[in-house]
């Protein structure tokens, strides 16, 4: 027998039906400029200008990808990225780390200050952070190599990440490392076996943010390398743009294949950003 | 195991002095209650013993041992935390063997040492789960499972049953003694409940405002508080407390304020003309507090009128009032008897205590 749906269950229902027509309509507005990149790329080269809206062009081929992989020196440049990428993220996630525990479990003069210092450095634009770190990098003779752009990057995200993780660490209970403490360990044993383990939703989105602030950074690689062997894809996809003829099919294929990376690390981590880690270690 | 001892600790927290020259020797083998009202400097005492906690003056030892500098992985102690503090991302065969892996114990001795563990306390099914699939009673044996298997020189346990309802209070409260006869360890229990302190002391330390009130067995500190503090915070109910002055009569001595006039017997006050003209305070407990038949053969009977009684099952709290002077009889069940109607009652001589008013010490013997 059919049951007759409640008052309740209707409202419920229209709810439902109003949040997710908002949520498809903003999914929608996301995923339609890269669709239409996708489609810009899949473009036979005579047609880039075509005003056709269909996702699969007609005519539709990987020369772009081909030519974009065989003629220019992408794969260069994708894998500098990375190299700089991921050196950033691991050392820029290992200070905060290390740094956020002090914050959050240490005594000492100037912690409270330093804090407000450290939140206050991210209030500056980055535009303006350009000249200092320009010549930071050149005193340091460091121009155009990846150490060069590791320093700069792994320090400017270093704020957010120590903040972030200072904020996670206060919510674990200081009698965790107590505990660890008698039982053998020293102050940083408890810290690697007891308090890193249970930041893992934290050190993931510290992680993630590192490597999307640096995977897509463009200002302070312009400045810092001017070899093209040296460049990030960043750099290296504004060389197609000409003074008189831009590739922009290349332009298109080659902006689809760097977010294949994003995407992996954003897949990869999403499997540490669960909550509730520390639930039963103390009465709560 | 290991003897324990507090030599004039002293421990402050900026300007606020949280103890004030604590000395305490616990001898090897012996099960000592630390006990007191929040704040009173217990939990600190014991994290001090940890060394979670810096000392400020005075001196530890554990075993004959000065320990004040020494890091707490260095002491051969093991804790068991109010909040349980198990590690949450490992399981309760990966929390009890903690430590032991820590130092590179073989593997087979580690097995055997958590499977003793686990059956001593029953944790035998629960070896791979994870703290959070564990009960709050499960959760406390588990800590104290960790604490085991490590044969420490001397178990500390800093209020572990303070979290539990009090059905798995009663529980554990005997399981701990058992464990206690079992490990014939040297255990430091710091609690807040004078129940837990009077049935597993061997000796209790009664503390407050970061002061050693009285060291003592549960039966000493009960019969004989040492003053006013002591007498009020162990025994439940709490002791009535009547002021008033001590005056010679003849030879015999007396107790009188607004509302009563009591002898007082020469066993319990000797040298009567001492007294004379003292301010005390007359400390009597609910027990003894005898009323209508029970007190027939009192010489010094005194009128109440019964205010309110409060049935516990087998006893019977009744609060009288005596004039102005509010006065706390446990008796036998049941009374039958209204409020408002009045009551004969009178003091058990033999059990009743005299503090100096001034001095809050006992002086009675």
């Amino acid at each position: 027998m059919k049951k007759k749906m409640s008052a309740h269950e209707k409202k419920r229902r229209v709810k439902y039906f109003f949040v997710h027509v908002g949520i498809i309509i903003f999914a929608g507005i996301c995923v339609y400029p890269l669709l239409r990149i996708f489609s810009i790329s899949l473009r036979p080269g005579d047609k880039l200008f075509s005003t056709d809206l269909s996702l699969i062009p007609a005519g539709a081929s990987f020369t772009a990808y081909r030519s974009l992989l065989k003629d220019t020196m992408f794969l260069r440049w994708l894998w500098n990225s990375l190299v700089i990428t991921l050196a950033t993220s691991l050392i820029g996630v290992s200070l905060a780390s290390t740094a956020a525990y002090a914050f959050s479990r240490f005594r000492f003069p100037g912690k409270k200050a330093g804090l407000i210092l450290l939140l206050s450095s991210q209030m500056i634009p980055a535009g303006m952070l350009i000249l200092p770190l320009f010549l930071m990098i050149m005193k340091l003779k460091l121009m155009n190599t990846y150490l060069g752009m590791i320093i700069a990057y792994s320090v400017s995200s270093l704020p957010f990440s120590i903040w972030i993780l200072k904020g996670y660490y206060d919510t674990i209970p200081r009698s965790l490392e107590e505990a660890a403490l008698v039982d053998g360990t020293s102050q940083v044993g408890a810290f690697w076996r007891i308090i890193l383990p249970l930041s893992t939703p934290a050190l993931s989105i510290a992680f993630l943010f590192n490597f999307t602030t640096a995977w897509n950074e463009y200002l302070v690689a312009r400045v810092v390398l001017f070899s093209a062997k040296q460049y990030t894809w960043t750099l290296g996809l504004f060389e197609l743009q000409g003074q008189y003829i831009t590739q922009w099919g290349m332009f298109a294929a080659g902006s689809m294949l760097v977010t294949i990376p994003v995407l992996c690390v954003f897949l990869y981590s999403s499997k540490w950003l669960i909550s509730g880690l520390t639930l039963g270690s103390v009465k709560g | 195991m290991a003897s324990v001892q507090f030599k004039n600790i002293v421990k402050k927290f900026k300007d606020n002095v949280v103890l004030n020259g604590v000395d305490v020797d616990i001898k090897d083998h012996e099960f000592v209650v630390i006990v007191g009202p929040s704040g009173c400097g217990k939990t600190t005492l014991l994290r001090m013993l940890a060394g979670l906690e810096e000392i400020t003056d005075g001196e530890i030892f554990i075993d004959n041992l000065l320990v004040n500098e020494l890091h707490p992985s260095k002491r051969q102690i093991a804790m068991v935390f109010q909040d349980y503090a198990l590690y949450p991302h490992m399981t309760v065969e990966e929390n009890m063997s903690f430590a032991l892996r820590l130092r590179h114990t073989d593997k087979a001795e580690i097995d055997a040492r958590v499977t003793e563990a686990a059956n001593i306390l029953q944790l035998g099914k629960f070896l791979a789960r994870m703290p959070r699939q564990l009960s709050g009673g499960q959760r406390q044996r588990v800590a104290i499972g960790r604490a085991i298997v490590r044969k420490p020189k001397v178990f500390l346990f800093d209020e572990p049953l303070s979290n539990l309802d009090a059905k798995l209070r009663e529980e554990m409260r005997v399981e701990i003694a058992k464990l206690y006869q079992r490990l014939n360890a040297t255990i430091i229990y710091v609690t807040h409940d004078q129940v837990e302190a009077m049935t597993l002391a061997g000796r209790i330390v009664v503390m407050n405002k970061g002061i050693v009130q009285q060291v003592g067995s549960p039966i000493e500190v009960y019969r004989k508080p040492a003053n006013l503090f002591v007498a009020g915070f162990i025994g439940s109910p709490t002791m009535n407390f009547m002021s008033g002055k001590l005056f010679l009569e003849g030879e015999a001595l007396y107790f009188k304020n607004e509302e009563i006039k009591i002898s007082i017997p020469p066993y319990l006050l000797s040298d009567s003309g001492k007294h004379d003209g003292r301010e005390v305070v007359l400390g009597v407990r609910p027990d003894d507090v005898l009323v209508e038949r029970d007190g027939e053969k009192c010489s010094d009977k005194v009128q109440g009128i019964l205010e309110v009684c409060e049935l516990l099952g087998h006893r019977e709290n009744l609060y009288l009032k005596v004039g102005n002077m509010r006065v706390l009889a446990t008796v036998e069940a049941f009374f039958n008897r209204s409020p408002g109607s009045g009551v004969t009652l009178c003091f058990n001589y033999k059990n009743m205590h005299v503090f100096d008013k001034a001095t809050e010490t006992r002086i009675s013997e």
